[in-house]
């Protein structure tokens, strides 16, 4: 560990925001093309040094293009396996490597297939073309890997939509998404009508109260929940389309989506 | 097992002996249920509340006052669930950035059910801003729930200041007061508090005991609905061996609270001074006088947490870190963040809690390993060198 002054060759990953940073230095035979020498800095925890430490152990001897077959699961797989939440410290290891070789061939860095294309996660700043090649090499098929691997969405999570799709778009298929809530199949009268008026009481009327309205349910015929109001919602203009647009749409949602809300005198 | 130097009192503290010998008989002869008619039960009974009474004592409160739960974070819930549920009509809550998992995610979850929920700011020292929180009161403000102190940096919040304020509103004041019991004097015949909870684990009694106090006269309804137990406001057969040992801890605290606040914090201070005075580049996070005499965060900046306390496990030193990598996410702690501390000092922070148990001899062994710890890892780190630093942002 430690620089190397007169390297032939410096690949430098990761910054001090994301937690984690690599700076590989390679000493190259130029005659054979061979790694003779590798060093590394590595600001991180136990995982991001010992993938350092791999890489460095792992590609000594090899040609540089021999080095190119080190990929991240060779890394891990070189430790006996990592925690999948530490995956992105192989990752990085591998990423090093390859900004080492790119420099070393006089390669623009900024070239690099991962730092083109478009931010996803604005946390991290992982690009999409970066997010998909985890995707695609090491097979990930939900966000939450996908997170282990690359560190996008693992922040705000406001890019998991984004995520989603890019695995569609790799994998070809709908990503195992987390089960829906399960409702009952189907409700009894009582358990209907019992959760009926506990949606009432908890979803819909605190909110009419917050404007001085109210409501009451005065019967349910099948699928016909007859409601009556009051306070400022009894004949406010806009009552028939709170109760279509919020009532029916939170009843539905919690309930079953065949109800039908309907206004009766009281 | 070789010596083991214990500095991470905030997460859990050792069983102190005393506690354990008060509440052994509890799990051999005395095994009786105390809601039972017959003496063997009710026997049983008295040693309930006699530990009820020796919480009480510690927080000046009434025996009827308290109600044995299973731990701080179902303390916590019971308060804010329960007020909640007895105030149906108002929807907004007031809390603040840095609080425990234990409210800071159920007052998230909240607001995913309808509730609105502020979170009051800190200043870079960790201090909340008393303006703030009287603008953000609404009439639907149901209840405000801050710490007492914080469990990352020790630092210690107004509490009175903020009863006061609740109270002028008539908003019902919940205090997560795990980290403070103990460790500084508090007595809620002073104090405008209507809900406060604590936690068996982190005064030296077993894991799965808590505590939540509940002003008389104040609005709650049971979370934990079952039995009769605790006065119809927790259900659930109570757990005799930790309740008796719970009490036990308490007067013991009580007895120690002033060793607590010269001894302890004679030995936090002198590894403070000696960490900060050895090592650049390191930093205390939050604010040096108000905050709990057992506790010390400190940031090496350019190096990560998590490989600190690796390093220092080797060396037989547990302690904690506000790091990404210990926090479970990608983020570092929430808590640092919020106090606006950089990212390149909030990844390597550590946090040494200190308790009675800890010697000289334990501050002398860290104040020797760590030092030559942290300059290993900043000899490998991208960031270690100063000239290729950033400058660390002011703040």
């Amino acid at each position: 560990m430690g620089a190397i002054p007169d390297a032939d060759a410096v690949g430098e990953v990761g910054n001090i925001q994301c937690g984690d940073a690599l700076k590989l230095y390679l000493k190259i035979d130029k005659s054979e093309d061979r790694i003779t020498d590798a060093k590394f800095e590595t600001f991180g925890c136990g995982s991001a040094i010992a993938s350092s430490s791999a890489l460095t152990e792992l590609i000594i001897g090899k040609t540089v293009d021999e080095s190119l077959e080190v990929t991240n699961s060779v890394i891990a797989e070189y430790l006996d396996g990592l925690p999948e939440a530490k995956m992105h410290c192989s990752v990085m290891g591998r990423d090093a490597l390859e900004k080492a070789v790119g420099n070393y061939r006089g390669e623009e860095v900024t070239d690099h297939e991962d730092d083109d294309g478009v931010i996803v996660c604005q946390c991290f700043g992982v690009t999409d073309n970066k997010i998909k090649r985890e995707i695609r090499e090491n097979n990930l098929t939900q966000i939450e890997q996908v997170t282990h691997y690359c560190k996008a969405g693992g922040g705000c999570t406001s890019c998991h939509q984004a995520i989603e799709e890019l695995i569609e778009e790799v994998q070809g298929k709908q990503p195992a998404r987390a089960p829906a809530p399960v409702k009952p199949k189907k409700l009894t009268n009582i358990q209907k009508m019992k959760l009926i008026q506990e949606t009432i009481d908890r979803e819909i009327r605190p909110a009419l109260m917050q404007d001085g309205g109210d409501l009451d349910l005065v019967d349910i015929e099948g699928d016909r929940v007859l409601v009556s109001t009051r306070g400022m919602c009894a004949g406010c203009a806009s009552a028939p389309i709170t109760l279509k647009s919020f009532v029916e749409v939170k009843l539905r949602e919690f309930v079953t989506p065949e109800l039908v809300v309907e206004e009766v005198e009281s | 097992m070789s010596r083991v130097v214990y500095v991470d009192n905030n997460a859990t503290t050792r069983v102190a002996p005393e506690v354990i010998e008060a509440m052994m008989p509890y799990l051999t002869e005395y095994y009786g249920n105390p809601s039972s008619m017959h003496s063997f039960g009710g026997q049983v009974g008295d040693a309930v509340e006699k530990a009820r009474e020796q919480v009480a004592s510690l927080l000046g409160a009434q025996p009827t006052e308290i109600v044995f739960t299973s731990c701080g974070s179902e303390s916590d819930n019971t308060a804010i669930r329960g007020s909640l549920l007895a105030n149906k009509d108002k929807r907004h809550i007031i809390t603040t950035h840095v609080e425990h998992p234990a409210v800071r995610s159920l007052c998230h979850s909240l607001g995913k059910q309808g509730y609105s929920v502020t979170e009051l700011s800190v200043d870079s020292e960790g201090q909340l801003d008393l303006e703030e929180l009287r603008q953000s009161i609404r009439t639907g403000t149901a209840l405000i729930s801050v710490m007492y102190a914080n469990n990352e940096t020790g630092v210690i919040f107004p509490v009175e200041e903020i009863g006061l304020i609740a109270k002028e509103y008539s908003i019902p004041f919940h205090c997560d007061a795990v980290q403070a019991v103990g460790k500084i004097p508090i007595d809620l015949m002073q104090l405008p508090i209507d809900f406060l909870a604590i936690s068996g684990h982190k005064l030296h009694a077993p894991k799965g005991i808590g505590v939540l106090y509940i002003r008389r006269g104040s609005r709650l309804l049971p979370w934990l609905v079952g039995g009769h137990q605790e006065r119809g406001r927790r259900g659930g057969t109570e757990a005799v061996p930790n309740i008796v040992a719970f009490g036990k801890a308490c007067e013991l605290a009580q007895q120690h609270i002033e060793e607590e606040n010269i001894r302890v914090k004679a030995m936090r201070d002198r590894l403070e001074k000696g960490l900060l005075e050895s090592t650049p580049d390191s930093r205390r996070n939050g604010i040096a006088e108000n905050r709990l005499p057992n506790t010390s965060n400190i940031s090496f900046e350019y190096i990560e947490g998590e490989a600190i306390l690796l390093l220092l496990n080797e060396k037989g030193i547990c302690a904690s870190s506000g790091s990404a990598c210990t926090s479970g996410s990608l983020e570092p702690s929430h808590v640092l963040r919020a106090m606006g501390v950089p990212y390149t000092a909030a990844h390597g922070s550590i946090r040494f809690s200190l308790s009675r148990y800890n010697t000289d001899e334990d501050i002398d062994c860290i104040l020797k390993e760590l030092p030559p710890i942290i300059n290993r890892l900043r000899e490998i780190s991208p960031f270690g060198r100063t000239s290729q630093v950033p400058t660390p942002a002011s703040y």
